[in-house]
C-alpha cells in the first residue's frame, strides 16, 4: 500500500525567471503584473510553509481521495501488443478527473490572498466543475466561462456547476470553445483583479501559472512512480498522457523527467487528422508563438492569427499548449504524437468493454497511444497511462458517435 | 524630430492636450478604414493609432472585438495593414500602431520594425508586451528611432512604473482604469492619480486611454494629461452608419478636439 504522498512543490527543473528555455514568460497587460507578482510571492511562501503543505495533503487525502489507485488493465493489454498496461486512476478523484488537484491547491492560495471570488475557464467542464466544487467548499463566489459550443457538448457538466452554486457564463465570441473562454476570463480578471483570483485550469498562461499548476499536479507522478515500483519492481518503459493544455501530462511526467530510461509521450488531439488542418495538435502541427500570456507552440496562420482547433474532445480542443511541454519537446525529453477522433473513440469503446472503465474522451487519446506503442514495444514493455478522467460527461457525445439511441 | 515628438511640443505651447484616435486597420474594410482615419484627422485628431485586428484580443471590450472580427472577415492582413499605414502616414499626422505581440512575433520582429518604419510608422503601442520580454524589440526601436510605447495601469507598483516609463519614448500610455477598452459613462479618478504618479518620475508626455468617448470627458482628462486616446467612440460611429460613416466620424473627432482644447 502506498503512503499518502505530499505534492512535490519544489520541482527539479524549475523555470528560470518564469521561462522554460525560450518558452513561457509573461505576455500580459501591465494591469495584471502586480496580481501575478502577488500570486508568485504568496505561492513561493506557501510551498515551503509546512502548514500549507499539511493542509494540502490533508485535503488530498480526505476530500479528493488521494492517493488514487493503480489498476492493471489485463484485458486491454491484448489490444496493446500484450504490453503490461497500468492505469493511474485520476478518474476516481472527487469530481471525476485530475483537475481537482490543482483547484484545491489554488483555492488554498486564494484564501491566503484574502480573495473571495474566483473565475475559471473550462472546455469539457471538468475544470469548471472542480472550481465550482472548491468554491462551494471554501465559500467563494465562482464564475465559470465556457464556450457556447462546449456548453452544448457538455451539458451535464454545466448542470453540475450550477448545482454547485457557480455562475456559468456562455462565451459566444470566436470559435466559442476553450480559447475564447480563456479570453473572456482574462478580460474579467483585468477588470476585477483586486478582488478576484483567476483559477487557471491548465499549465498554460503567464508565469507563475505553468509552474504552480504543474506543482499541484505533480502528486500524480510521485504516487504513480512509487506504485509502479511496488507492483513491478522497476520503472515503466513509457508514461503516456493526453495533452490539450497539458496539465495531467505534466503532472504524471514530472516525477519521471530525471529517469532517462522512461519515455514520456504526450498524445495530442488529431481531430480529423493533422493533414486535414482540422485538429488540435499544437506541438505536432503548430509553430512557436505567443498565446494567452506565454510563448509556446500555437496553431496560427502566417499573420499570427490563432487557427481554430478541432477535436471531438472539448477538453483538448485548444490551439496552444503549456510552455513546459514546448520545452520538453525541443529538448527531446518528451515525444508528442497525434491521435484522431476516430482512433480515440476506438480506444474509448475498447477500454469500456474490456475493463469496465468508461474513460473521458480526452483520456481515450492516451489509451489509443498505448495501443500503438504497445505494438511497437511488445509484450515485455510496461506502459503507465494517466487515466485522467472518467467518461460520464461524454455519454451523449459517445452515444451519438456509436449510434446509440438515448 | 518625429512628427509625434513635434506634436507634444506644439500642444504644450498651445496649452492643450493632443487628441489621439484609434481604429483597427481594415475596419470596416481596407479602403474605408483609410477614409475613416483621414476623416478623423480632418475632424481634429492629431495622431493616429492603427490597430491590427487579432483573433484573441484579451484587452478589448465588445466594440473593438466586433470591429476586429469585421475587419478580419473583410480580409485584413499584415501586408494590407502595411498599406494602410503607408497611406495614413502621407497625411503627415503622426502614425502609430497598436497591436498584440503575436502578430509582430510571427511577422518577424526585425522585419516588422523595418517594413513598417519604412512605411512611415513612428511608434508602436504594445499592450501585452512586458518590458521583461522586450529586449529585442527595444534594440530595434533604438536602432530605427521608433517610439516604443508601453501601457501602464493604476495597479502598476511605483518601482515598476519607473522601470516602464524609462523605456517609453514618444509618450506613456496610461490606462485610466482596470479593465478592457470601451466607452464608459465616467472616466475613472484612478487616471489622474496615475498621471500624477508618472509626473513625479518622468518628463515623457503621458496620454490617457480607456473609456473616453466624448468632448466633455476629453476636457476632463485634458486638465491633467498630455493626450487623450479614443478608440471605441470612432468604431461606434462607423457601426452607427456603415454606409456613410464619414460625417459621423468627423463629428465625433470635432467634439473631442474641442474637448482637448477646453482645459
Amino acid at each position: 500500500m502506498t503512503k499518502i504522498a505530499a505534492p512535490l512543490l519544489i520541482s527539479s527543473s524549475e523555470a528560470i525567471d518564469g521561462h522554460f528555455g525560450p518558452y513561457g514568460g509573461r505576455f500580459v497587460p501591465e494591469a495584471l503584473i502586480s496580481a501575478l507578482d502577488e500570486l508568485e510571492r504568496i505561492y513561493n511562501a506557501a510551498k515551503v510553509d509546512p502548514a500549507f503543505i499539511a493542509e494540502l495533503a490533508e485535503l488530498n487525502a480526505t476530500y479528493i481521495g488521494r492517493p488514487s489507485i493503480l489498476t492493471e488493465a489485463h484485458n486491454f493489454s491484448k489490444a496493446c501488443g500484450g504490453a503490461r498496461i497500468l492505469l493511474k486512476r485520476e478518474d476516481l478523484n472527487h469530481t471525476g478527473s485530475h483537475k481537482i488537484n490543482n483547484v484545491i491547491g489554488q483555492a488554498l492560495i486564494t484564501k491566503r490572498m484574502g480573495k473571495k471570488r474566483i473565475i475559471a475557464e473550462t472546455g469539457a467542464g471538468q475544470h469548471g466543475v472542480a472550481a465550482a466544487t472548491a468554491a462551494a467548499l471554501m465559500g467563494f463566489e465562482c464564475v465559470v466561462y465556457m464556450g457556447a459550443e462546449d456548453i452544448r457538448r457538455q451539458s451535464l457538466n454545466v448542470a453540475r456547476m450550477k448545482l454547485l452554486g457557480a455562475e456559468v457564463v456562455p462565451v459566444t465570441s470566436g470559435s466559442q470553445t476553450l480559447k475564447d473562454a480563456l479570453n473572456e476570463a482574462m478580460r474579467d480578471w483585468v477588470t476585477n483583479v483586486a478582488t478576484t483570483h483567476y483559477l487557471l485550469g491548465t499549465v498554460a498562461g503567464p508565469h507563475p501559472f505553468p509552474s504552480m499548476v504543474r506543482d499541484f499536479h505533480s502528486v500524480i507522478g510521485i504516487e504513480a512512480r512509487e506504485q509502479v515500483l511496488a507492483l513491478t519492481g522497476k520503472l515503466p518503459d513509457a508514461v503516456l498522457a493526453c495533452v490539450g493544455g497539458g496539465s495531467n501530462a505534466i503532472g504524471i511526467f514530472h516525477r519521471f523527467i530525471s529517469d532517462p530510461s522512461v519515455r514520456l509521450i504526450g498524445l495530442e488531439a488529431g481531430g480529423d487528422g493533422i493533414e486535414t488542418g482540422r485538429h488540435a495538435s499544437s506541438i505536432s502541427g503548430g509553430t512557436s508563438g505567443v498565446l494567452h500570456g506565454s510563448r509556446t507552440y500555437v496553431l496560427q496562420d502566417e499573420d499570427g492569427q490563432t487557427i481554430e482547433s478541432h477535436s471531438i474532445s472539448a477538453g483538448l480542443d485548444y490551439p496552444g499548449v503549456g510552455p513546459e511541454h514546448a520545452y520538453l519537446k525541443d529538448m527531446g525529453r518528451a515525444e508528442y504524437r497525434s491521435v484522431t477522433d476516430a482512433q480515440a473513440m476506438e480506444a474509448f469503446a475498447l477500454l469500456s468493454r474490456t475493463e469496465g472503465i468508461i474513460p473521458a474522451i480526452e483520456t481515450a487519446h492516451a489509451l489509443y497511444g498505448a495501443m500503438v506503442l504497445g505494438r511497437e514495444l511488445g509484450p515485455d514493455a510496461t506502459i503507465l497511462i494517466n487515466l485522467s478522467g472518467r467518461g460520464d460527461k461524454d455519454v451523449q457525445t459517445a452515444a451519438a458517435w456509436f449510434g446509440i439511441e438515448l | 524630430m518625429s512628427h509625434l515628438a513635434d506634436l507634444f511640443v506644439r500642444t504644450r505651447a498651445e496649452n492643450r492636450a493632443a487628441l489621439i484616435g484609434y481604429l483597427p486597420a481594415g475596419f470596416p474594410n481596407q479602403e474605408m478604414s483609410i477614409k475613416v482615419i483621414k476623416a478623423m484627422i480632418e475632424g481634429g485628431v492629431d495622431a493616429v493609432e492603427i490597430g491590427f485586428p487579432y483573433s484573441d484580443p484579451v484587452m478589448d471590450g465588445p466594440i473593438i472585438q466586433e470591429a476586429a472580427e469585421t475587419a478580419r472577415a473583410a480580409g485584413i492582413t499584415m501586408k494590407k495593414t502595411l498599406e494602410v499605414v503607408r497611406e495614413v502616414a502621407t497625411t503627415g499626422a503622426p502614425t502609430l500602431m497598436m497591436t498584440y505581440w503575436n502578430p509582430i512575433d510571427r511577422y518577424g520582429v526585425e522585419r516588422y520594425a523595418e517594413d513598417f518604419h519604412a512605411a512611415g510608422m513612428e511608434g508602436v503601442i504594445t499592450p501585452d508586451l512586458t518590458i521583461e520580454e522586450a529586449d529585442e524589440w527595444l534594440g530595434l526601436t533604438d536602432r530605427l528611432g521608433l517610439h516604443p510605447i508601453f501601457v501602464v495601469a493604476p495597479s502598476t507598483a511605483d518601482e515598476r512604473l519607473k522601470l516602464v516609463a524609462d523605456r517609453c519614448s514618444g509618450f506613456i500610455y496610461a490606462a485610466s482604469t482596470m479593465g478592457v477598452t470601451g466607452a464608459r459613462t465616467t472616466v475613472s479618478s484612478a487616471a489622474s492619480t496615475l498621471v500624477e504618479r508618472l509626473r513625479k518620475i518622468t518628463d515623457t508626455p503621458v496620454c490617457v486611454g480607456l473609456g473616453v468617448s466624448n468632448g466633455e470627458q476629453a476636457a476632463e482628462v485634458a486638465k491633467y494629461a498630455d493626450g487623450v486616446i479614443v478608440g471605441s467612440a470612432f468604431v461606434k460611429a462607423v457601426l452607427a452608419n456603415p454606409e456613410d460613416p464619414l460625417p459621423g466620424v468627423r463629428a465625433v473627432a470635432e467634439d473631442l478636439a474641442r474637448g482637448v482644447r477646453n482645459r
